[in-house]
């Protein structure tokens, strides 16, 4: 097991090693200010200073992310429900839901912000805003997708439409509801980072919109590489998740990732 | 014919169905038919003479365009739920363990999950499951997912059991045993049998009444009376009487599979059984 996955990891760890190493030689080579592209021994000078800072500006952010990913999943799993067990719903809900998603972030961010406040709560908002579709997207395709057999022989037992639901058409849908979920996960900590980024008194955005007033762009870097790492351990969470909600999925010798 | 006091388990009278679309199929024409209450009934015929139709029709899944169908004298037509089904797929669910899959028709026909679920694991060592409580259905083979299903249809509490193939999967030996499983399970609890099957020995051996169905449109074209002593055995298929019911049902099979039936069957009934 951990043998697979080093040998998994391994070549993109050695790629992103490579990378940073043409990024030290770029930057010596054709001699770059640091306001404009600093190299990578200079970002990490920035990290140490910062390294007392960091954590506090982190948990907010995080606590953000993940308050706006749980009002997302409740919601975007409400509204599947919704439109896929009511035809007429969907048929004016979901274009109104795609057009929605056409209004840029970063126009809606700071009236969200004046219409809450500097807590929190806008920034889970903003998150959970956009967050919620690919949930929403991908969990009503699962829920519509659910196997017609499987649903006509919960009826042949008498089932009401209640426990179609249950039984069958939730189940059928929870590998959909996750993949939703996943993809919304790697969005959810830049939505926070967006959203502090028009007002907040801490987290990473705040971070970002003051080394850059600053002109630290090596401290712009340290926050990006954080709020890279932050994402993937909030993937790597989703995931955890998705095989603790979908034990059939990783039986031993089928699991359908590692098989590939 | 006096009335009988009872209903019928099943009764179909003049079912005909039509499967739209860009080629409509004539799935069933003026199907009728009885079982009584203990009787054990099958239906055989070529590859999509409709038999899976007419059970889904008593499941309450399917509409019929005329005729009407009922178990029990109560009508299924939009009312699901009057009969223990077990369709050609097993279609057990991925996501519930063994014992969760055989308990879930129980379960959805009112009894209590602990109850249907302590039945399921009483049973589990009949059904050759012992041992695989805990499996997902991916982790079972061909055979152990149909008995599966049929320990899931089993467990419903309903006296009419509408059975699409049951034992298709399995291998000879076990499709065997299981026959005769049913054969003791269905003499001590007299319930309703409609088993449709492409195997001749299996409903000889099995049933009261055997019915042969042609295709397009699908339509009963035989009915064999089976007078064999029970309970039956496999030493019963060795018998002449067994023999020739056999080839009746088979010429019946063999005339109903081709296109010009009528044509057939005389120069079919003269050939040596
Ligand atoms: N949902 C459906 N829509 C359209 N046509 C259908 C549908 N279900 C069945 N049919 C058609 O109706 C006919 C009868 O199908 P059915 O499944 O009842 O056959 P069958 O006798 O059970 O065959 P087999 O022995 O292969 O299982 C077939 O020609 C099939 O193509
Ligand atoms: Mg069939």
């Amino acid at each position: 097991m951990t043998m697979r996955l080093v040998t998994r990891y391994v070549p993109a760890v050695l790629f992103l090693a490579a990378l940073i190493v043409a990024w030290d030689i770029a930057v010596r080579a054709f001699d770059l200010q640091p306001y404009l592209l600093p190299g990578p021994g200079r970002v990490w000078h920035a990290f140490l200073e910062v390294r007392g800072t960091l954590p506090g500006h982190i948990r907010t952010t995080m606590t953000e992310a993940l308050l706006g990913l749980g009002i997302a999943c409740v919601l975007g799993a409400g509204i599947a429900a919704l439109l896929a067990g009511f035809a007429p719903v969907r048929r004016v809900v979901y274009p109104l839901l795609v057009v929605s998603q056409n209004v840029p972030m970063i126009v809606m961010a700071p009236l969200i912000v004046v219409w809450f406040g500097f807590g929190i709560m806008p920034k889970a908002l903003v998150v959970a805003l956009i967050c919620f579709f690919p949930i929403v997207v991908s969990t009503t395709d699962g829920l519509l997708r659910a196997d017609r057999e499987l649903v006509d022989l919960a009826r042949s037992f008498g089932a009401s439409r209640l426990q179609v639901l249950r039984t069958i058409l939730v189940p059928s849908a929870v590998p959909s509801f996750f993949a939703g979920l996943q993809i919304s996960a790697t969005y959810a900590v830049l939505g926070a980072v967006i959203a502090e980024w028009v007002g907040a008194s801490s987290g990473l955005g705040l971070f970002i919109s003051r080394s850059q007033t600053a002109f630290r762009v090596d401290r712009v870097f340290v926050a990006v590489a954080v709020i890279a790492a932050v994402s993937i351990l909030l993937f790597a969470l989703v995931h955890l998740a998705a095989r603790a909600a979908m034990p059939w999925q990783y039986a031993h010798g089928q699991n359908p990732e590692e098989s590939r | 014919m006096p009335e009988p006091v009872l209903n019928p388990a099943i009764r179909v009278d003049g079912v005909s169905l039509t499967f739209g679309g860009a080629t409509p199929v004539h799935a069933l024409d003026d199907v009728s038919l009885r079982v009584e209450p203990g009787q054990f009934v099958s239906l055989v015929g070529p590859s999509g003479c409709g038999k899976s139709t007419l059970l889904k029709l008593l499941a309450g899944l399917v509409l019929p365009d005329a005729g009407s169908a009922s178990i029990e004298g109560i009508p299924v037509a939009g009312r699901p739920g009057s009969a223990a089904f077990m369709p050609q797929r097993d279609l057990l669910l991925p996501w519930r363990r063994t014992i969760a899959n055989a308990a879930l028709g129980a379960e959805l026909a009112g009894v209590s999950r602990e109850q249907a679920r302590s039945e399921a694991r009483s049973l589990l060592p009949s059904f050759g499951l012992e041992g695989f409580e805990r499996a997902w259905p991916a982790q079972l083979s061909g055979g152990m997912r149909q008995r599966l299903a049929l320990l899931r249809t089993f467990l419903v509490p309903r006296d009419v059991m509408l059975l699409d193939e049951p034992f298709g999967a399995l291998d000879a030996i076990t499709r065997r045993e299981m026959q005769q499983w049913l054969q003791a399970v269905w003499t001590e609890h007299q319930r309703s049998v409609l088993l449709v099957t492409h195997d001749v020995d299996e409903a000889l051996v099995l049933s009261d009444v055997v019915f042969v169905m042609s295709p397009r449109p699908g339509r009963i074209v035989h009915r064999v009376d089976v007078p064999f002593a029970r309970p039956r055995s496999v030493a019963d298929t060795t018998t002449a009487e067994f023999a020739s019911l056999k080839s009746e049902l088979l010429d019946a099979l063999e005339a109903a599979g081709r296109p010009v039936r009528r044509v057939e069957v005389s120069e079919r009934t003269t050939r040596p059984a």
